[in-house]
């Protein structure tokens, strides 16, 4: 299972959604994808789009602005 | 309702072009099928070197309002059109080109930018699109 990085940090809407997005297409089932940045509304939207793409939340965590969404497919 | 989102792009203006992008790769990332069907000015926006060229549709002032406007965005790391189309293209996004706007308009298939366009068509295409779709939007 491999473990996929995406850094969406200084990236505004809707970037962080779309490499979110294109992570996803391109991980296998049972990989995880760990997504940071520090844009406030895709912490929400994120977690909103795996939600809708039937993915697992694994966690979501924020220090001092920059957050870390993990999902697995 | 099919998870689909149909955008009708009249508009060539460059704001209102990002805002049909932004909405169309935000429902991608969300995992929408997605169809744009560009006719009128907004057909001009695919013209070869187009994509850019729209004016601001408030506050243009000769294009130093869109020049302020760019500056601020650039700022802001917002992504540019040609980008935001990448990424359309990317997640699957079809684009259609309305083929009355391109008679009207004196527009043969080679002057627009054919590798992004997926179909050409007319009112029926549009309704074959939008029919299915839960977001029908018109920019």
């Amino acid at each position: 299972m491999a473990e996929i990085h995406v850094d969406v940090r200084g990236e505004t809407c809707p970037v962080p959604l779309v490499e979110m997005r294109k992570a996803v297409r391109k991980a296998q089932p049972g990989d995880t994808i760990e997504i940071i940045g520090n844009n406030a509304a895709s912490k929400k939207e994120i977690p909103m789009a795996a939600d809708a793409l039937s993915l697992t939340i694994i966690s979501i965590e924020e220090h001092d602005g920059i957050w870390t969404i993990k999902i697995k497919k | 309702m099919a998870d689909k989102t149909t955008i009708i792009v009249q508009s060539g203006d460059m704001d209102k072009l990002y805002s049909a992008l932004i909405v169309s790769n935000g429902s991608l990332a969300m995992g929408m099928d997605v169809s744009l069907y560009f006719t009128f000015w907004g057909l001009l926006r695919l013209k070869k070197g187009g994509l850019e060229k729209g004016p601001l549709s408030k506050m243009h002032f000769l294009g130093l309002g869109k020049k302020m406007m760019l500056g601020r965005m650039k700022k802001n790391n917002v992504a540019s059109l040609e980008r935001l189309m990448s990424d359309f293209k990317e997640l699957g996004g079809r684009i259609i080109a309305c083929e009355m706007t391109m008679d009207i308009m004196g527009l043969k298939r080679e002057d627009l930018i054919e590798d992004i366009i997926d179909d050409y068509g007319a009112v029926g295409t549009y309704i074959q699109e939008a029919r299915h779709s839960a977001i029908t939007l018109f920019i």
